[in-house]
């Protein structure tokens, strides 16, 4: 029966096969489940964590990586002066996907107790782990990025990692959709390919692109800190597992065990003290750590008393509570060239999830060192995510889908932001020297101290 | 008993009247005019009567801004905030039980792909919702909806993902319209909130059956005929909170799980589960509960051939036909 034109055309336009643009051919971008920007500790983590889900084993991973690929093939004599402190929640999900054994096959060192202590006052914390079990891990960061790209190495042909290449623009999708629009995120590459994804992903740190590009929102400031850094040899061997924090007025200063004879420093200081750290001789660099360690020059007569009657009513109430101060060993000198600064500052992405974007680890969230949570907040972002992108696969659903991204949002951003909005205090707290601050913080941390169940509640909360 | 949806009615009567154009859209038997137009926003019927007027007074190509419109419209189905939103968050719970039914009847399945090698047909697919997330499972998928705009917008969604594009396949027909060359080939039949709006159960129920392979699957999800549901489903959801559209729903043609187990069970199935669903408005999740009295999820196998006497003998007349299933029932112990 013929048709009128007109009528032919409609049902040309209707007919299910009409609708076939955004079919994928052979001239349309190839498309990812998922592609993480930023191949470093946490995007790395992240496409292990992923390409060894059982849920994931037919989705395609595109891994983003601006920088050189690193192979270790031996561990370098030296310590790298970049390390991070591992808790044992992060040592879980490292050993998830296998990557912990080869840390432990590099290099890493465990520490027992931590020991914190005010350079104003004789008031002190510290924690202590349970029976067999560590506190934590000192890790180089270089060891663990090895470790990482040889998981990702096993899983060549699952996962992609393209290196020496990044994003270098965006087409976003409308939210709704559309015949016209495709409904994908499409990524340009600096190599010049084009691609598409249902998940973007930026784990591409502090000044993430993604995170700009998406219009993400970053609450920030800077501390007018720096961060020096060095790899140190102690004067004698000793068992060396105690990672020492003292708070300094100008910062606090960290001591992390890297073997029995060498620590890696950390440093926060005014960006002053900073560079004169910096460009000083070894020799009195060296005098300037140990005297950062061991002068009571910020004491104060009335603090010491009020903290000792303090400390004397808590041996009274608490027999038990109070552990021995021990003692931080004395530095000899530092590996050549292993001083360097980094500025310091906190950063807060209001949102850590957009339609088919999400951001994981210093993407979203940036902190002070001086709690050693920053990576270990970033694996929690992996762990958190991978877990429900593996729950989303095994339930068919779109795995850009803002449903069970907001889910991994508040579940993180619960946890998060309590720890940003302590470390943040501890800072501007141990930033003073007022006598009431410094009252304050010398009674505060020698009653935290005394009572076990506090303690052991932010060593949980600290080790997760 | 022949019936159309008004909107293709309309549509079909003016091209039929101008140009003798009679294919306008499919029918059907089982599903009842009214409640399947309620399922696509009301626009959708004036559009379709636009295009037609102009289509028959002028004879020109269509408005590019009209048709834009349209598929605006039936696009909604993809709105996971939206009219059907709830329909997007029963995948919470309905995904995971027809997964979990079927992996356990298969036993080993391959990672990342559980339901690889399952041949799935989803009733009433609409704009493709529950379709999609079986095909991403590795299912092969076969949705069928009366109305072609539901096909259509189910088709345009899944064009762009090149997996769900090969493993799903969309049909605007009736489960009747497909029986004939399609007699025993589906591991799985989903009527996920169809028989709500089923004229004849019964027929429905045997067609089911005619489609799928023996020790094959049926998966149900509707809502209870209670005095409960009609106070959810009907005055809370659709009146009051406009969860779901006004009008979606016809209490009279809910169906108790008694009344379907029933119904399964004399027509060759063999009920294994039957699961009550509640819907909680407030956080827009499904969870599952013991109470049946509103929604609930049923999983029946096929057992035995359906009575032959009365498919073969008695086709157009299948009203006559429920007495005597329940008499032969009444005799079975």
């Amino acid at each position: 029966m013929p048709l009128p034109p007109g009528i032919r055309l409609l049902s040309r336009l209707l007919a299910p096969g009409a609708s076939r643009r955004g079919n994928c051919t052979a001239t349309s971008p190839p498309l990812y489940d998922v592609v993480i920007s930023g191949g470093g500790m946490v995007g790395g983590a992240l496409g292990c964590a992923l390409g060894f889900d059982p849920h994931f084993q037919n989705k395609k991973i595109l891994l983003l990586e601006a920088g050189h690929r690193k192979v270790l093939d031996r561990v370098p004599e030296t310590y790298s002066n970049r390390v991070s402190s591992i808790s044992p929640g992060s040592a879980t999900l490292l050993s998830s996907f296998g990557a912990w054994d080869h840390i432990c096959n590099m290099r890493f060192k465990p520490f027992r107790r931590m020991q914190v202590w005010d350079a104003c006052s004789d008031a002190l914390i510290t924690f202590d782990a349970d029976g067999l079990e560590d506190m934590g891990y000192i890790v180089e960061n270089d060891v663990i990025v090895a470790a990482l790209n040889r998981q990702l190495d096993s899983l060549a042909g699952h996962i992609e990692v393209s290196y020496r290449c990044r994003a270098v623009g965006y087409t976003w999708p409308l939210p709704y959709h559309t015949s016209e629009s495709s409904p994908w995120v499409q990524i340009e590459l600096s190599d010049g390919r084009i691609i598409q994804t249902k998940l973007l992903i930026g784990a591409d740190g502090q000044k993430s692109l993604v995170r700009a590009a998406a219009g993400i929102q970053n609450v920030q400031w800077r501390y007018d800190q720096a961060a020096v850094v060095a790899t140190l040899h102690l004067s004698e061997a000793t068992e060396n597992n105690v990672a020492w924090q003292r708070f300094l007025p100008s910062g606090p200063v960290a001591l992390l065990p890297l073997s029995d004879t060498c620590s890696s420093l950390v440093w926060s200081t005014s960006l002053e003290q900073a560079s004169q750290l910096l460009n000083m001789d070894e020799e009195s660099f060296v005098d300037a750590i140990n005297s950062a360690f061991w002068s009571n020059d910020s004491h104060s007569d009335f603090i010491d008393s009020a903290g000792s009657i303090f400390r004397s009513a808590l041996s009274f109430l608490m027999p038990s509570g109070t552990s021995a101060r021990q003692l931080p060993p004395s530095i000899a000198r530092v590996d050549p060239k292993s001083r360097a600064m980094y500025p310091l500052g906190l950063g807060h992405a209001t949102e850590y999830i957009r339609h088919r974007v999400a951001l994981v680890g210093d993407a979203a969230h940036r902190v002070h060192p001086l709690a050693g949570q920053g990576v270990n907040m970033g694996f929690g972002d992996v762990s958190s995510l991978a877990e429900h992108l593996s729950r989303a696969a095994f339930a068919g659903k779109d795995i850009g889908s803002t449903r069970h991204l907001l889910e991994y949002e508040t579940e993180r951003q619960r946890h998060n932001l309590p720890m940003m909005a302590a470390i943040d205090l501890l800072k501007r707290l141990y930033s003073s020297k007022n006598a009431p601050f410094v009252l304050l913080r010398t009674l505060g941390l020698q009653a935290t101290n005394s009572v076990s169940p506090v303690k052991e509640q932010i060593m949980a909360f600290a080790s997760k | 008993m022949a019936w159309r949806a008004p909107a293709c009615r309309c549509f079909e009567t003016m091209l039929t009247k101008c140009c003798g154009f009679k294919e306008g859209c499919k029918q059907t038997r089982l599903l009842k005019p009214d409640n399947l137009t309620s399922l696509h926003p009301s626009g959708v019927r004036n559009i379709w009567l636009s295009f037609a007027r102009r289509y028959t007074s002028t004879h020109t190509t269509v408005d590019p801004d009209e048709l834009k419109k349209f598929q605006a419209w039936s696009l909604r189905w993809w709105d996971e905030e939206g009219v059907y939103s709830a329909l997007h968050s029963l995948n919470d719970l309905r995904v995971p039980f027809i997964r979990d039914t079927l992996i356990s009847k298969n036993g080993n399945h391959e990672l990342g792909s559980p339901l690889l090698g399952v041949k799935l047909l989803d009733v009433g697919c609409g704009g493709g919702v529950l379709s999609e997330p079986l095909g991403r499972l590795g299912a092969a998928v076969t949705g069928i909806d009366p109305l072609e705009n539901n096909i259509r917008t189910a088709d345009l969604h899944k064009s762009f993902d090149p997996d769900l594009d090969s493993r799903i396949q969309y049909t605007a027909c009736s489960l009747e319209d497909m029986e004939d060359d399609a007699a025993e080939i589906y591991d799985a039949v989903v009527a996920s909130e169809v028989v709500e709006h089923v004229g004849d159960l019964e027929s429905f129920i045997k067609c089911c059956h005619n489609v799928l392979k023996p020790g094959g699957s049926i998966f149900i999800t509707t809502i209870s005929k209670t005095p409960l549901s009609y106070a959810l489903g009907i005055v809370v959801a659709e009146k009051i909170l406009g969860i779901v559209p006004d009008g979606t729903h016809d209490w009279e043609k809910f169906v108790t799980p008694e009344e379907l187990e029933r119904v399964l069970e004399s027509n060759g199935f063999a009920v294994e589960t039957v699961n009550g669903m509640l819907y909680n408005p407030l956080s827009t999740s499904w969870s599952w509960i013991d109470s049946t009295s509103i929604n609930y999820a049923l999983h029946a196998v096929k057992t035995a051939p359906p009575e032959e006497t009365f498919s073969t003998e008695q086709p157009p007349e299948e009203e006559q036909s429920t007495p005597k299933v329940d008499a032969h029932l009444g005799t079975t112990p």
